[in-house]
């Protein structure tokens, strides 16, 4: 809208002012609510308190006892995400002053390198752009497109070096991302010895080949095939399956993306099991559902594709609200990726084509007020929980974000929770033609943004600059997600039962040679001789079964014949 | 009652001699509630004249046939003759093979019918290994065999749904040949197993199954039948499958989920399978158990140096158990077929079963002897052969409440059928592992204490009753298997796989007087309550008085049909209902971007595609896929030469 095109010239007299007071307004935290004033000079908050004494020549800014509330924080964008080497309509500048629009002083993008590309380019690459471009604070997830050695070198590096603590993985997208369950393991062993957070896109993408194999061959291939391949069943097995990975390795998981009540209940359940399990609903699985991808106007039911998809089940945002609201899910993002209708049009005569990603960047804290504190679900303290302070905690940027405090980073909202504001795309920031929210009433908007101790959005106006975002370096082992870890990680102690040694008969296996492991007798005491070579008794174990077909074949035919039942057609067949 | 009438309609189908009438003469006789005697002794000298309500049949009150049957007047010292006289004559039979020998005919007196929908009080005639006539004061040929069963329930025989008797392992086999393994079952009071057939993988399924029935054919005391293994999966074993269902009488088919690298199938795997024999009409039964994991879980137990049998239980946790069964169940849901849950060992498992029930999922859950009756403390016992004795896959849970939750699903309905999954190998066969637990080989015993057990632990308990009880051991496997009515139940023209159950015998399990030939028993001292007091096989009394007349070879393969009700009815009729239909719009006529960064502007493809009806499907898709990787491959794909790589960018 107008503030966009005029901020080039006009910002500056605004960005020099420094020294801010917001007077008169209520200060919500996660925690509590008070009356007090807020004093920020040089992008960090000074001080919070009544009757504050200030230097002189500081703008004041009338709060009129609204609410004061830590900026929002967007932890799941994607504004650099090319889909076929086109980069989405919103790229980091379009998209971050949708994000101060709508009160969102924060973003986390993903970095999506491709596999067989360098982890650490790929996300130089993104930082480079994201700096240039950038009009509020941002950090940074890497997506792991494959699992090999070498990425574990350069995972090191990120969280060592760069400040990346989160890392996302891939159940879906077969042949592409999607990593086994061997892989997963690693995975996740691997990033939560670093003290990273796992991020899993969690589909199961081998039933989702299949399904979209069946889809297409029916002959349906408009955006309804989407929802009909992806049934919410997958997302919520991938769940399952992701939590009781991360539950066997203690390592803390992040469900990125939950678009489903099977899916939410999934998570539920495993939290009431303990499991240390975050799950993040999106704007668009809290605000509308998926019964659009039978639009008969395709682009708009293309607007609409993502991954997993919107559930057709039109209680799903009820659902999810009310979990986010007794804290079984704990953050809300956007999975902001917005692609032109000409992009989604790629896919128009194959539903799987389409590139996914639907708009929510700017919607995302009105729609959690609306549908959620302004009914009466959740309370304001657990409105900037869930899309602010929660993932600050989770995502180890707290106090200096999510809170409004002394020393914080001053990323400050006046919100004001009785404005009626309609979603349109004439009227929204970003760039995308279809606003997948189009026409729906929204109470709770943003009246006042304060990034980095800037007022960028005033009486609807934006006033931004291009590269004014910092990168927020984030250090690994978040409390909110290890303290428990590393506690169960002492406790969880597996010992041996020390029995004396067996001394009696052993059936003689005939495939001897199979068993690798040289000297058995040297391993009869589990306890006082520890590491006899531990790896090749572990690889010794699957030869043993008679699995690895090319071991052996060699030795098969020798002693095969001794197995007498059925041994004769045993050695025919497998010959 | 129903049942009563309609067997007794059967009327015209018997030989003459039998022709029925109606008897004034007392029968001494206990009779104990039930159905026909809802007042004690209401119905003495009473005889219920069923075929007299139904219109357009002889009344029973015809003349009496021949000779007046000598078990209406039966004493104590006339059926001990009876029974000596039975004995002398089983000898001939043993040898006469299924000659119609007078011992085939028997007659079982004062019983009380237990089905799995109703118990009622009746005397059951059988005649050639079927079950003749039900009903109070038959009318039977002389000289034949009475049993009186002084108001003990009559129930239908055991299936034990799960075993694995004389299977190959490395070059050995478990010790428990079909000869044994089935004795046991007899003793137990199980009149039906079914096999596992496990091929090696690469070889034919057709062959291991052939194999098999040789090997039972010629052991086997009891009827039995086979469920195959798929252990790998190609278009070979489609069609062999295929042929084992439709002309080999196999219905259901065992999976992997678990065994990496062995015999464990990936998802795509499983999703063919399940589609391809929710077509066919088969049964498929997973091994629920995620092996990927437990393998990297074994590697790291055995790292930190654990390599006893604990280190079994450690590396396969229960929520590897209930992740692969919320898997199977979601690929089940998703290809509309009927999914049948092997060995659910653990809470965890049995819940997401039960879970998926209530969403309307079909699926049936078998919990084993093992899993119902003891827990996995064992696995950390001193003795190392008693707790390599317990090592079975999925383990035993170290949850000491496991088998009381079990049961109690059980009896809610919430897992259908019982197996034993008997599976033994001695100590020194399970010594192969001594040093290194993944060596083990997996399996324990329970074909013989799986009836007894679950009567002690769900029925004396009151969780559950007698009925329900019927359903657990027997009849749902029978339905399952579409082996019913002719097993599972008595009733006119079944099978007749009778046990006389006593509800109150209390047997002490212990290896020493157990019929299997392994050295540990996992329920060694468990005292359980109930045990079959007689139990008929084929017609013929195999267990009586404690001791056991089995003879070997007599086993009856039973081929089982595709199809099955009790599973297929409700997926048919939801395949009728899923039907998927795509939106009809107009075509999208507005830009479409061009996704080759290269030529930017010229846009043949998007010329070539701009109608979705007249395109080949097929094509279409498969172009699409390969559009997404390589863009150098387009011109390619407009060719026709499309390459069928299924990945998707995002």
């Amino acid at each position: 809208m107008s503030g966009a095109s005029f901020q080039g010239t006009r910002s500056i007299p605004h960005l020099t002012s420094e020294r801010l007071l917001i007077k008169g307004g209520r200060v919500v935290n996660d925690d509590q609510s008070f009356y007090a004033d807020v004093y920020v000079e040089d992008g960090v908050i000074k001080q919070v308190g009544e009757n504050l004494v200030v230097p002189g020549g500081v703008r004041v800014v009338e709060a009129e006892g609204r609410m004061v509330i830590p900026g929002g924080i967007d932890t799941n964008t994607c504004l650099n995400k090319a889909y076929l080497d086109s980069p989405p309509v919103d790229d980091f500048y379009q998209g971050t002053k949708a994000a101060l629009a709508g009160g969102t002083t924060m973003i986390i993008d993903h970095v999506t390198p491709q596999p067989g590309t360098s982890l650490l380019q790929v996300f130089e690459q993104w930082q480079e752009v994201a700096d240039r471009k950038c009009c509020c604070d941002y950090s940074l997830h890497v997506d792991i497109p494959q699992w090999d050695e070498g990425v574990k070198d350069e995972l090191e590096v990120l969280v060592q070096e760069k400040g990346i603590n989160s890392f996302q993985v891939y159940m879906a997208y077969k042949d592409l991302f999607q990593m086994t369950d061997t892989q997963l393991y690693e995975a996740f062993s691997f990033l939560s010895n670093l003290g990273a957070v796992v991020l899993v896109h969690a589909e199961n993408g081998d039933l989702i080949a299949q399904e979209q194999k069946k889809i297409l061959e029916m002959g349906i291939t408009g955006p309804e095939g989407h929802p009909l391949s992806r049934p919410e069943e997958l997302e919520a097995e991938a769940v399952f399956r992701a939590i009781t990975i991360g539950n066997r390795v203690n390592c803390p998981v992040y469900i990125t993306r939950v678009m489903s009540k099977s899916a939410a209940d999934t998570l539920t359940q495993a939290r009431r099991k303990g499991c240390v399990v975050f799950g993040e609903p999106l704007t668009a699985s809290l605000a509308t559902d998926g019964s659009h991808y039978w639009n008969r106007n395709w682009a708009k039911a293309a607007a609409c594709v993502t991954s997993p998809p919107l559930s057709p089940d039109p209680t799903t945002p009820q659902h999810l609200h009310t979990l986010l609201a007794c804290g079984d899910l704990q953050v809300v993002g956007s999975g902001h990726c917005a692609y032109s209708t000409a992009q989604k049009a790629i896919g128009k005569d194959n539903f799987t084509l389409i590139p996914e990603g639907t708009n929510g960047l700017e919607e995302r804290m009105g729609f959690v007020w609306d549908r959620a504190a302004a009914l009466g679900k959740m309370d304001e303290n657990q409105f900037v929980a869930v899309t602010s302070t929660n993932a600050a905690k989770i995502f180890n940027l707290y106090p200096r974000k999510g809170r409004i405090a002394v020393g914080s980073d001053a990323d400050i909202v006046i919100w004001d929770p009785d404005r009626i504001k309609t979603i349109t795309a004439k009227l929204q920031q970003s760039a995308l033609e279809y606003n997948i929210f189009e026409g729906m009433e929204c109470r709770g908007v943003p009246v006042l943004v304060v990034s980095q101790g800037r007022v960028v959005y005033e009486d609807d106006k934006l006033n931004v600059q291009q590269g004014t975002g910092r990168f927020i370096p984030r250090k690994p082992f978040p409390d909110h997600a290890y303290q428990r870890i590393n506690t169960r990680n002492k406790v969880i102690g597996r010992q041996a039962v020390s029995r004396g040694v067996y001394d009696g008969p052993v059936y003689d296996v005939p495939s001897t040679p199979k068993y690798i492991t040289p000297a058995p007798s040297a391993k009869t005491s589990p306890t006082t001789q520890q590491p006899p070579p531990i790896r090749n008794l572990h690889q010794s174990n699957f030869s043993l079964s008679g699995a690895q077909v090319d071991d052996n074949v060699p030795r098969r035919s020798g002693h095969r014949i001794i197995a007498p039942p059925g041994g004769r057609s045993n050695i025919t067949s497998l010959g | 009652m129903a049942e009563a009438r309609r067997a007794l309609s059967r009327e015209d189908e018997l030989p003459v001699y039998l022709a029925r009438s109606g008897t004034a003469d007392q029968a001494a006789r206990q009779k104990h509630g039930g159905l026909f005697c809802s007042v004690e002794g209401a119905y003495e000298s009473k005889t219920i004249d069923f075929d007299a309500l139904s219109v357009g049949q002889r009344g029973s009150r015809t003349p009496r046939g021949q000779k007046g049957v000598d078990t209406e007047t039966p004493s104590s010292v006339n059926s001990a003759h009876e029974f000596k006289k039975a004995t002398e004559l089983k000898h001939d039979v043993d040898k006469a093979l299924l000659s119609n020998d007078e011992s085939d005919r028997l007659l079982i007196k004062g019983g009380r019918i237990v089905n799995d929908d109703q118990s009622f009080c009746a005397d059951i005639y059988m005649e050639d290994g079927l079950i003749k006539q039900i009903g109070d004061n038959l009318i039977v040929p002389g000289g034949v065999k009475t049993i009186e069963a002084d108001g003990k329930m009559v129930i239908p025989g055991g299936i034990d749904i799960h075993t694995h008797f004389q299977m190959p392992y490395r070059g050995t086999t478990t010790v428990d040949d079909f000869c044994q393994g089935t004795k046991a079952a007899l003793a137990g009071g199980t009149t039906m197993i079914v096999d596992h057939v496990i091929p090696e993988p690469g070889s034919s399924l057709v062959e291991a199954f052939e194999r098999w029935r040789e090997w039972a054919d010629e052991k086997s005391c009891c009827d039995y039948s086979l469920h195959v293994d798929i252990t790998h999966w190609n278009d070979s074993v489609k069609q062999e499958v295929e042929i084992l269902l439709k002309e080999k009488g196999v219905n259901s088919f065992q999976v992997y989920m678990a065994y990496k690298d062995l015999y464990q199938m990936s998802n795509s795997e499983l999703y063919e399978i399940f589609t391809f024999l929710g077509e066919l009409g088969g049964i498929v039964q997973v091994h629920a158990e995620n092996g990927e994991i437990i393998a990297e879980e074994q590697a790291r137990m055995l790292e930190i140096g654990i390599t006893g049998p604990e280190g079994h239980v450690l590396s396969r946790p229960e929520e590897l158990e209930a992740e692969a069964v919320f898997r199977a169940v979601t690929i089940a849901s998703q290809t509309n077929c009927p999914l049948y849950v092997t060995r659910v060992m653990s809470k965890s498992a049995a819940d997401i079963i039960s879970q998926a029930r209530k969403k309307g999922n079909v699926v049936f859950g078998e919990p084993i002897t093992a899993s119902l009756g003891t827990d996995g403390t064992h696995y950390w016992s001193k003795n190392w052969a008693k707790a390599a004795s317990y090592v079975t896959s999925p383990p035993l849970s170290p949850d000491p409440t496991t088998p009381d939750y079990l049961n109690t699903m059980l009896a809610s309905g919430d897992l259908n059928v019982t197996g034993s999954a008997h599976c033994t190998f001695s100590v020194a066969q399970k010594a192969i592992g001594k040093d290194d637990f993944t060596q083990i080989p997996e399996g324990v015993n329970g074909v013989e204490e799986r009836m007894s057990l679950i009567w002690d632990k769900a029925v004396v308990s009151g969780k559950m009753d007698e009925n329900l009880f019927v359903a657990v051991t027997s009849t749902n496997a029978a339905k399952i298997l579409n082996l019913y009515p002719r097993k599972g139940r008595i009733a006119v023209g079944s099978d007749s796989d009778l046990v006389i159950w006593d509800p109150d015998l209390v047997k002490t399990v212990t290896a020493k007087t157990h019929n299997s030939a392994a050295e540990y028993n996992v329920f060694e001292g468990m005292e359980l309550r109930g045990a079959p007091m007689l139990v008929i096989c084929q017609g013929k009394i195999v267990l009586e008085d404690g001791k056991l007349q089995a003879t070997s070879g007599l086993g009856r393969f039973i081929p089982c049909s595709s199809f099955p009700d009790f599973a297929y009815k409700r997926i048919k009729a939801r395949k009728q209902l899923a039907v998927l239909r795509a939106v009809p719009r107009g075509m999208y006529d507005g830009p479409v971007s061009d996704f080759i960064p290269m030529s930017r502007g010229a846009t043949p493809s998007a010329s070539t595609r701009s109608s979705p009806t007249k395109a080949p499907i097929r094509n279409l898709h498969q172009s699409g896929f390969s559009l997404a990787g390589n863009p150098k491959l387009l011109h390619n794909v407009i060719k026709g030469n499309s390459v069928s790589m299924s990945f998707r960018k995002h």
